[in-house]
């Protein structure tokens, strides 16, 4: 017997709507199975996990901060995947745009300048990430190198000179040989939203980035284009669109997100520069993007997911004493049942039946 | 290469002579078994869903006929072959072979009995020799039995010998026409000694010439007792080889004829349903200027399976229609490629448009100099399959139908144009506007045909207008082609179907391994001198 998957003619639009609903139903389950399984109980795991969070201020502008670079990030994804390029670097670029973000902050040190010398540190953070992701655009597109392994040999590459940065040239003299930068002045951090909390202005940035990239893909002719180039190439050729230059263009706008993402963490979160200025966002905006269904309003859906589960995590881990990779191993329940359920949605599962082998 | 592929032709009618002998010596020994029912199909039905593609259908081969299976596309051929060949399994009826009911849980099933199928599109690994790629191809029950390459080497040859299918078998697939290509996949089905060989639309990628050679071995196959199933539409075969027929409409079995014995046009009513409608030829207009040109353009062939194009010269004139006829795969696609502008050409002055060089603009540049142009495959190239229609008409109308402001694309007007396109072309969608792969072939194809004629171009430049279409849309497009000229546009139609070159064009040239060959008057040339030119043998212009 096998399963084949039959596309379905139509798709109401109810079932494309309630299919995220049912497949979060359902990781929650298979969560709670696990859960169980380790002699907990699921309730008191859910309520932990997702109820206590979403009531505590404090908790709630901890999501808020983990969703800003996420949703950046995020973001600047779905433009690559949705034209079929597989941007899988965005960590290095995230890095890099925190690193070249960090140049006037860091050498205007002490020279209390300003807010506009934020602003510019924000656009060179952009620029470093959107430079460094067309280095592996620009081999695609002039050598036919894959783009999947040279974007994530980046990674690396930008994560040790970070780490050579925060230990050689730009260690802090005073910082008692810890491998971290002198802290930002305060004219070069990002502004506090609200007083007694550590929600910055990050949010603002990446609530106008997805509002821009909704209209962008959806309504432009340049976001048409990205969802022709990664449906049907030849048609893109039909059509009078560059598929090299869209192609650069959005890995300069992946990679200028991830980079603004750097920056943005850097100035308004961390105030200095530290090999550990990433919790492996780059990384996990790739689940968020795919949890957002490749869409920026999904995406701040998959963001808040994420944020919500891994604040949950540690809280469980504290008081269930739950380990933390609970939370990844949620994380992965929660994209295969939104990948199935979005398959499911389009298409019918056809049972075929392989008759038994007569002797 | 091009003698080598003339003299295969000519060869075949030769041994032809020798050939019968031999056979005729088995059909002795045979002859006891040459007759009666090999198979009979009785009320087969199959489902998919609410659609019903097999209503009830009986068919019955007997041993040494040819058999016709007739229908348009969508009759439900293709279904009843995949039951008879064990790759579907019907939900009613039953399947008598030799007089012993039997049922099909596999294809390997149905083999070991000795059905073999001739697909319409070849599956061969390009790069491997003709050997190899019928030793791949070959079960496991004669591989088992002391098989190696030397022997199957030589059991090609004799095969090949017997029947008049002349092929080397060390020769790369790359560098084979595609009649000798479909040899191969004859070779390989023969090789199984098959008792019922199935044929799936065998003449649409050859020649007449190598038509007529495959025609030979058909029916020395059904001499010695083979029973064959001819799928096709080309009512002329049919009559030609044929000495019984089955038609299939909308799934249903509508007749049983012989059609030596029938007409064209009565055979053409049962498969369509209705009086068949013809190209009606155009009101008398005037033949205008050269609207588009190409002058000397040579083109490196971009990848070792692509072709070259060599010194190409053509000039379409408005209010005509200029024919390009060829075998697949002669250089059609790379010139579509050169004219539309998706590849570029070496000078701007070898591509004229109205007399403006373009040689050296993007495909949109040429569209807003008023050219339209319909890729060879729909969905892929003329439209993105996941896409509705309304999204696919911005695809090549975003630049010259104010699609496009500032950036931003007006989908609200492009599903008022494409629903004008579904009306005027009579494009039979189901819902509102479907996503483009949801269509069946030809009605996407009307509705690519239609988005480009709408557009009004000055010059339309199309690449198999009707390839895998069905009848009535086919006239259609057809129609539509002709009308469009008669409005004063070039109309360049590069084409496999000679019967629709010959009903449409005013003028037509052959595509032969990248070279054009002068165009003639339609009025001036016979099927035969074209088909010659396909297989690459040099004609005079005052044939």
């Amino acid at each position: 017997m096998r399963l084949e998957l039959v596309p379905r003619a139509s798709v109401s639009p109810i079932a494309r709507a309630l299919s995220p609903v049912i497949a979060i139903v359902l990781a929650g389950l298979m969560a709670g199975l696990v859960i169980a399984l380790m002699g907990r109980s699921p309730m008191a795991a859910f309520d932990i996990y997702i109820r206590e969070p979403l009531g505590d201020s404090w908790a709630l502008q901890e999501m808020g901060i983990k969703m800003i670079p996420l949703t950046l990030i995020a973001t600047g994804l779905v433009y690559c995947f949705r034209a079929n390029l597989w941007n899988i670097g965005a960590e290095g670029q995230y890095t890099m745009g925190a690193i070249v973000g960090a140049i006037l902050p860091l050498a205007t040190q002490g020279m209390e300048l300003g807010r506009w010398l934020l602003v510019i540190a924000l656009i060179m953070g952009a620029i470093g990430g959107a430079v460094y992701a067309l280095i592996p655009s620009y081999l695609r597109v002039r050598l036919g190198v894959s783009e999947i392994l040279s974007s994530l040999m980046l990674v690396y590459i930008a994560q040790l000179f970070l780490d050579y940065l925060v230990r050689g040239p730009w260690r802090d003299p005073k910082g008692f040989n810890f491998p971290q930068s002198v802290m930002f002045d305060t004219g070069s951090t990002l502004p506090i939203l609200f007083e007694e909390g550590r929600l910055h202005a990050g949010l603002i940035l990446a609530v106008v980035v997805v509002l821009a990239s909704t209209v962008v893909l959806g309504w432009s002719l340049f976001g048409y284009a990205i969802k022709v180039i990664g449906s049907a190439p030849k048609a893109a050729g039909f059509s009078g669109f560059s598929a090299s230059r869209i192609s650069l263009m959005v890995f300069a706008i992946s990679g200028g997100l991830a980079g603004l993402a750097g920056i943005v963490e850097v100035s308004g979160q961390i105030g200095q520069l530290k090999p550990s200025i990433s919790a492996g966002y780059g990384f996990t905006a790739i689940t968020v993007a795919f949890l957002g269904r490749l869409h920026p309003l999904g995406v701040v859906f998959g963001a808040f997911v994420v944020s919500l589960t891994a604040i949950g995590g540690e809280n469980a881990q504290i008081m269930l004493k739950l380990p933390l990779d609970l939370t990844t191993c949620f994380q992965g329940f929660l994209l295969l049942c939104v990948l199935a359920a979005d398959a499911l949605t389009s298409s019918s599962i056809r049972v075929v039946r392989t008759p038994k082998k007569e002797a | 290469m091009e003698a080598d592929e003339t003299s295969t032709v000519a060869g075949d009618s030769e041994k032809q002579t020798q050939m019968l002998a031999s056979i005729e010596a088995g059909l002795a020994a045979d002859s006891a078994q040459n007759s009666g029912l090999l198979v009979q199909m009785t009320g087969i039905t199959k489902r998919f869903g609410s659609f019903t593609a097999n209503d009830s259908i009986n068919l019955g081969v007997e041993r040494g006929q040819i058999h016709a299976l007739l229908g348009e596309n969508g009759a439900g051929k293709s279904t009843l072959m995949k039951i008879l060949n064990g790759l579907l399994r019907p939900d009613e009826g039953e399947i008598v072979w030799n007089g012993e009911a039997v049922q099909f849980e596999s294809p390997q099933d149905a083999a070991k009995l000795g059905i073999s199928m001739v697909f319409q599109h070849f599956s061969l690994f390009e790069n491997m020799s003709v050997l190899d790629n019928i030793a791949v191809a070959l079960p496991g029950s004669i591989r088992q039995n002391g098989f190696n390459l030397g022997r199957l080497s030589k059991r090609i040859e004799e095969v090949g010998e017997a029947y008049g299918l002349a092929l080397s078998p060390h020769r790369p697939v790359y560098s084979l026409s595609a009649g000798e290509r479909q040899r191969i996949e004859i070779i390989r089905a023969l090789l199984r000694d098959p008792k019922l060989l199935v044929l799936d639309e065998p003449t649409s990628v050859l020649t007449p010439q190598e038509a007529d050679a495959l025609f030979v071995t058909l029916e020395q196959l059904a001499q010695k007792g083979c029973g064959l199933l001819y799928i096709s539409h080309k009512l002329d075969e049919v009559q030609r080889l044929c000495s019984k027929a089955t038609i299939l409409r909308g799934g249903k079995l509508v007749g049983e004829c012989d059609p030596r014995k029938e007409d064209v046009r009565s055979l053409a009513a049962m498969m369509v349903g209705s009086h068949v409608p013809e190209v009606r030829s155009p009101a008398l207009h005037k033949i205008g200027d050269v609207r588009l040109e190409v002058e000397a353009l040579t083109l490196p062939a971009p990848d070792p399976h692509a072709k070259s194009l060599n010194h190409i010269m053509l000039s379409v004139h408005g209010g005509e229609v200029l024919g390009i006829a060829g075998i697949a795969g002669n250089g059609q696609s790379e010139l579509f490629a050169a004219l539309s502008g998706e590849t570029l050409a070496p000078q701007a002055r070898t591509i004229l448009i109205d007399t403006m060089p373009v040689g050296q603009l993007d495909i949109e540049s040429r569209r807003a100099l008023g050219a339209a142009f319909i890729p060879e495959q729909r969905l892929g190239h003329g439209a993105v399959p996941g896409m509705a229609l309304s999204d696919n008409l911005v695809l090549s109308r975003h630049g010259t139908d104010r699609l496009d402001r500032y950036g931003m694309v007006n989908f609200r007007r492009a599903r008022r144009l494409s629903d004008d396109v579904i009306s005027k072309f009579d494009v039979r969608i189901s819902g509102k506007n479907p996503v483009a792969s949801s269509l069946s072939g030809g009605n996407l194809q009307k509705f690519v045909v239609g988005r480009e004629i709408l557009a009004r171009p000055g010059v339309l430049v199309v690449d198999q207008p009707t390839w895998g279409v069905d009848a009535g849309a086919a006239v259609a497009i057809r129609q539509a082609l002709i009308n469009l000229a008669a409005q004063g546009a070039a109309v360049l139609v590069i084409s496999q179907d000679l019967d629709e070159l010959f009903s449409i064009s005013d003028r037509m040239a052959v595509l032969h391994e990248g070279s054009l060959s002068a165009a003639l008057p339609t009025g001036q040339v016979t099927r035969e001198t074209i088909g010659l030119m396909m297989a690459g043998s040099e004609v005079d212009d005052a044939a």
